[in-house]
C-alpha cells in the first residue's frame, strides 16, 4: 500500500524558512531552486518572443525602432539559449533525479551544486542588469569586429554574464560525471542505469569540455573591447573569423547539450507509457555518447559562408551528416519500443509523441542546412530559424515539459489536472507547429533572419507565425497556472502514481531529505517491466489524475 | 585514483633533474638554427616535460585506468580544436578554390 | 596521528575511499576544463604566429630570456617541493609537510614577483597594447601587436591562476598547521597539487613558446 507522504518527513517539509532554502545542500531542493531561477528567464525570453512576432506582423518596421529590433531578438536569444534551454533540464530534472536514480543520497559535491546554482544566478542578475540598461544588438552570437568596435550597446555586461553563467554548467556537469561514476549503489551497473542518467553523462561530458572554449572566447572578446587589444581586429594583425571557430566550438556542442537531457526524458517517457523496456537499450546508451563526441567535430557548418575553405566546409558538410545517424538512431529504438507496447497517452506521452514528430523534421531540416550547397541558399534566413526552434522547442522545450508532468508527482506529492495538461500538450504541439512551419517557406523564399522589415508578399506566413506563437504563448502559461494550483489542490499523489519502474518510484512522494529509507540494492535491469524482478511498490495499472 | 602508493622520493628527484636537463636543452637549442625543426624540438620538449610531471608528480602511472582515459579526452578535443582550425586556414587556396588567407599580415 | 574517520567523512559518502576518489577524479575533470580553457589562448597564438613568424620572433626577442628561464626553474621547483609536501602527507610527517607547503609558496610568490618586474619594464617600453603600444623595430611596427596581445593574456591568465593557487595554498596549510592531514586522510593536498601541477604545466609551454622563437635569428638577445 502505498504511503501518501504528506504526513511524514519529506525534503519539502523537513526544514523550514527562507535560509534552509538559500543554504540547502539537498540537491532536490537545488533542484527547485533552479526551477524559479528557469522559469523567471524563460518567461523574460518569452516576452522578447511577443514584441518580435508582433513587431512581424506588418511587413514594415513600424512597432519599434531597427535598434530595438536589434536588441529583442539579441535578448530573446541570449536568455533562451544560456538562460534556460542550457540549464533548465540538468539544473532542475537532472539535480534532483540523478542521485535517486543511482540509488545514492546526493550527488558528489553537494556544497558545489549550491554554487552552481549561485553562479548560475548571478551570471543572469549580470545578464539582467545588461537588459534593464538596453541589451546588446549583437545577435546571441556576438560577432566582431561589430560586437568589439561598433556596438554601442552593453556588450560588456551582457558577455561577462554569459561568461560567470558557462562556470555553473562546467561545476555541474563536472559534479554529475563524478557521481554516476563513483556513488551508483550496489548492483547499479553502467548498463542498468535508466536511459535518463546516460543521457545526462553525455550531456556533462559536453559540459566540462566545450563551455571553456566559450569561456576564454568570451572572455577575450571583453579584453577586447575593453582594452582594445586587437585579437580579433583585423587592422591590428587580428580575425574575425577566429572568433568564429572558437565561438561554434563550444556553441555547436551546445545544441547537444539542450537536447540530449531532453532525450533523456524521451527514453524515460517511452518507457514508461508503453510499459516495456527501452527497444535497444544498449543503442540509445552508446548514441547519447557517440553524438557528445561527434558533435565537437561539426562546427564550421555554421561558418559555411564566413570566409572558410571550402575544403574545410565539405570535411564539415560530412561529419555533419554522420552525426544525424546517432541521433536518427534513437528515433528508431524509441519508434520500435512504441510498437506492441501498452500505449497510454497520458500528458507526458503527448509531449514524448510530439518530440519525436518535431524533432524529425528539426532534425532532417538540420540535415539540409548542412548540405552545404542547399547552406548557401539558406543561410540566415528563416529556415535556419526554423530549423532550431524545431528542434529548441519541438525538441528540448517539449522533453522539458513531458518530464516536469511526469515527475511533477514525485517531486511535490501532488498530482496535477490531467485534463489541462493534455489540453494545453495539444495548445504546445498547434501552436508551435503554426508559428514555425510557416518559416521554413518563408526562409526556403528568401526571408532574411534577423529583419524587422519584409516584402509585402510575405506578410500573410509572418501573420500566420504570429497568430501561432499567441496559441503556443497561451500552451505555455497554462501549465504555470495548474501546476501552482496542483500544490494546494492537487490530488495527493502516491509512491508510484504511473506504475513505472525506476528507482524513484520506489521512494516516497515527495521522497524523504536522503532519498531512501533503506539504501536500495539493484538486482533487476533498467525497465523490466516483464521481466520476474519486483523491485517496486507500483500498482499494476497507472493511477489517472484529474 | 592514485589508492595509497607512495611514489619514492628518489623518483621525484630525478624527474626533477630530468626537467631541468630537458629545460637546459629546450633554451640551447633556440639559439641554434635548425630551420623547421626548432618548432618540433621545442613542442617535443615541452611535451616531454609535460609528460614527466603528469605521470610522476600527478600521479597518473599510478593510478586507475579511469584517469589516463580523462587526461587523454581532454589533450584529444583539444587537438581536435587545433587541427581542424587550422586546416581551415591551411587549405584556403588549394587548388585554385577561394583565396589563400594572406600571410603575413601587413597593416 | 590519524583523526577518527567519521571527522573526514563527509555524510552522503559511505567511505572514506570512495570520497577520495571522487574529489580526485572531480580535480581532474576540472583540470580538463582548464586544458580546454588556456586551449583557446593557444590556439590564437598558434594562428597568429603561423601567419607572420617573423613578427612573433622580433616580439619574442623583447622578453627577457633570463628572468623567463628562472620562473621556469622557480615553478618546476615548486612542483618537486609540492610532489614532496604530498608524500609527506602520505607518510603523516606534519613537520616537512608545512616546510615542504611553505617552500611552494615561496617559490610561488617569487615567480609572481618576477613577472611583476617583466610585467613594469613592459609598460616602461611602451609594449603594453593599445593606444600606447610602440614597437621600436621599424620593419615590424604594429605587426607586434598581436604578439604582445597574446604574452599578456596568456602569462596573465596564468599569474591570475598562480595567485588563485597561492591563496588556495595557503589554506591547505592552514589545515597542515592544525595537524588535518595524515596517512588516512591527505587527499586534500594531493588534489591541490594536482592543481599545482596543472599551473607548471601551463608555463612548461608558455616559456617556450614566448620566450624562445627565433633565438637564433639575431644570436639572442
Amino acid at each position: 500500500m502505498s504511503r501518501t507522504g504528506t504526513a511524514e518527513t519529506n525534503y519539502l517539509n523537513a526544514q523550514h524558512g527562507l535560509k534552509s532554502w538559500l543554504l540547502t545542500l539537498d540537491h532536490k531542493r537545488i533542484g527547485l531552486l533552479y526551477l524559479m531561477g528557469v522559469s523567471f528567464f524563460f518567461l523574460l525570453g518569452g516576452i522578447f518572443a511577443l514584441l518580435i512576432r508582433l513587431e512581424l506582423l506588418t511587413p514594415q518596421g513600424d512597432l519599434v525602432q531597427p535598434d530595438t529590433y536589434n536588441r529583442l531578438f539579441s535578448m530573446h536569444g541570449i536568455m533562451m539559449v544560456f538562460f534556460f534551454l542550457i540549464p533548465a533540464i540538468p539544473g532542475v530534472l537532472g539535480n534532483f533525479l540523478i542521485p535517486i536514480m543511482i540509488g545514492t543520497r546526493d550527488v558528489a559535491f553537494p556544497r558545489l551544486n549550491l554554487a552552481s546554482w549561485y553562479i548560475f544566478m548571478a551570471g543572469g542578475s549580470i545578464t539582467l542588469l545588461g537588459v534593464l540598461a538596453g541589451g546588446v544588438d549583437t545577435g546571441w552570437t556576438f560577432y566582431p569586429p561589430y560586437s568589439s568596435l561598433y556596438s554601442a550597446t552593453n556588450v560588456l555586461t551582457v558577455g561577462i554574464g554569459v561568461f560567470v553563467n558557462g562556470f555553473s554548467s562546467i561545476l555541474t556537469g563536472l559534479n554529475f560525471m563524478v557521481t554516476i561514476h563513483r556513488m551508483r549503489a550496489p548492483g547499479m551497473t553502467w548498463f542498468r542505469l535508466p536511459l535518463f542518467v546516460w543521457g545526462h553523462y553525455a550531456t556533462s561530458f559536453i559540459n566540462v569540455l566545450g563551455t571553456p572554449v566559450i569561456a576564454i572566447t568570451l572572455l577575450l572578446l571583453v579584453l577586447e573591447r575593453a582594452f582594445h587589444l586587437g585579437i580579433f581586429d583585423a587592422t591590428k594583425g587580428g580575425d574575425p573569423v577566429l572568433f568564429q571557430h572558437l565561438f561554434w566550438f563550444y556553441s555547436h556542442p551546445a545544441v547537444y547539450i539542450m537536447i540530449l537531457p531532453s532525450m533523456a526524458v524521451i527514453s524515460e517517457l517511452i518507457a514508461a507509457f508503453t510499459r516495456k523496456r527501452v527497444f535497444g537499450y544498449h543503442f540509445v546508451a552508446f548514441s547519447s555518447i557517440g553524438i557528445a563526441v561527434l558533435g565537437f567535430l561539426v562546427w564550421g557548418h555554421h561558418m559555411f559562408v564566413s570566409g572558410q575553405s571550402v575544403y574545410a566546409g565539405t570535411a564539415f558538410s560530412l561529419l555533419t551528416m554522420l552525426v544525424a545517424i546517432p541521433s536518427a538512431i534513437k528515433v528508431f529504438n524509441w519508434s520500435f519500443t512504441l510498437y506492441q507496447g501498452s500505449v497510454s497517452f497520458d500528458t507526458p506521452m503527448l509531449y514524448a509523441l510530439g518530440f519525436i514528430g518535431l524533432f524529425m523534421i528539426g532534425g532532417l531540416t538540420g540535415v539540409f542546412l548542412g548540405t552545404l550547397g542547399f547552406d548557401i541558399h539558406v543561410h540566415d534566413t528563416y529556415f535556419v530559424v526554423a530549423h532550431f526552434h524545431y528542434v529548441m522547442v519541438g525538441g528540448t522545450i517539449m522533453g522539458y515539459l513531458g518530464g516536469l508532468h511526469y515527475w511533477w508527482p514525485k517531486i511535490t506529492g501532488r498530482t496535477y489536472p490531467e485534463f489541462w495538461g493534455r489540453m494545453s500538450a495539444m495548445l504546445v504541439f498547434v501552436g508551435f507547429n503554426l508559428t514555425f512551419f510557416p518559416q521554413f517557406l518563408l526562409g526556403y523564399m528568401g526571408m532574411p533572419r534577423r529583419y524587422h522589415a519584409y516584402p509585402e508578399e510575405w506578410q500573410v506566413l509572418n501573420v500566420l507565425s504570429t497568430a501561432g506563437a499567441s496559441v503556443l504563448g497561451l500552451g505555455f502559461l497554462l501549465p504555470l497556472g495548474y501546476l501552482l494550483w496542483s500544490l494546494k489542490y492537487g490530488k495527493l499523489a502516491g509512491k508510484n502514481p504511473w506504475g513505472a519502474k525506476g528507482l524513484e518510484w520506489t521512494t516516497d512522494s515527495p521522497p524523504p531529505t536522503e532519498n531512501f529509507r533503506d539504501a536500495p540494492v539493484v538486482s533487476e535491469e533498467a525497465y523490466d517491466y516483464a521481466g520476474a524482478g519486483h523491485g517496486d511498490g507500483g500498482a499494476p495499472a497507472p493511477a489517472r489524475a484529474h | 585514483m592514485s589508492g595509497h602508493h607512495v611514489v619514492p622520493v628518489r623518483v621525484y628527484l630525478a624527474v626533477f633533474a630530468a626537467l631541468m636537463v630537458f629545460t637546459a636543452i629546450t633554451v640551447a637549442a633556440a639559439f641554434v638554427d635548425l630551420g623547421a625543426l626548432n618548432n618540433v624540438v621545442m613542442l617535443a620538449i615541452a611535451v616531454a616535460k609535460a609528460t614527466l610531471v603528469v605521470m610522476f608528480f600527478m600521479h597518473v602511472r599510478y593510478s586507475t585506468r579511469l584517469i589516463p582515459v580523462v587526461v587523454f579526452g581532454g589533450v584529444f578535443f583539444l587537438l581536435v580544436m587545433f587541427g581542424i582550425t587550422m586546416s581551415d586556414y591551411v587549405s584556403r587556396g588549394f587548388l585554385g578554390a577561394g583565396s589563400a588567407w594572406p600571410r603575413p599580415w601587413a597593416p | 596521528m590519524s583523526h577518527g574517520h567519521s571527522s573526514a567523512l563527509a555524510h552522503h559518502f559511505d567511505s572514506l575511499e570512495q570520497q577520495r576518489e571522487a574529489s580526485t577524479l572531480g580535480m581532474w575533470l576540472f583540470l580538463v576544463q582548464e586544458v580546454m580553457f588556456f586551449g583557446g589562448l593557444f590556439m590564437t597564438y598558434m594562428l597568429y604566429r603561423w601567419r607572420d613568424p617573423e613578427a612573433f620572433a622580433a616580439g619574442s626577442h623583447d622578453l627577457n630570456i633570463t628572468l623567463g628561464l628562472l620562473n621556469t626553474v622557480v615553478l618546476i621547483a615548486s612542483s618537486l617541493t609540492m610532489a614532496m609536501a604530498v608524500h609527506s602527507a602520505q607518510t603523516s610527517r606534519r613537520r616537512p609537510l608545512i616546510g615542504y607547503l611553505t617552500a611552494t609558496g615561496v617559490l610561488g610568490l617569487a615567480f609572481l614577483v618576477v613577472k611583476y618586474f617583466e610585467y613594469s619594464a613592459k609598460w616602461e617600453h611602451h609594449l603594453v597594447p593599445g593606444p600606447l603600444f610602440h614597437f621600436s623595430e621599424p620593419a615590424i611596427g604594429g605587426r607586434a601587436e598581436v604578439f604582445f596581445s597574446l604574452y599578456f593574456a596568456m602569462t596573465g591568465m596564468h599569474a591570475l591562476h598562480m595567485v588563485i593557487g597561492i591563496a588556495l595554498l595557503a589554506w591547505i596549510l592552514r589545515g597542515a598547521v592544525r595537524g588535518r592531514f595524515d596517512a588516512s586522510y591527505y587527499n586534500p593536498v594531493e588534489n591541490f597539487g594536482l592543481y599545482w601541477h596543472f599551473v607548471d604545466i601551463v608555463w612548461i609551454f608558455l616559456f617556450p613558446m614566448l620566450y624562445l622563437i627565433g633565438r637564433h635569428y639575431h644570436g639572442g638577445a
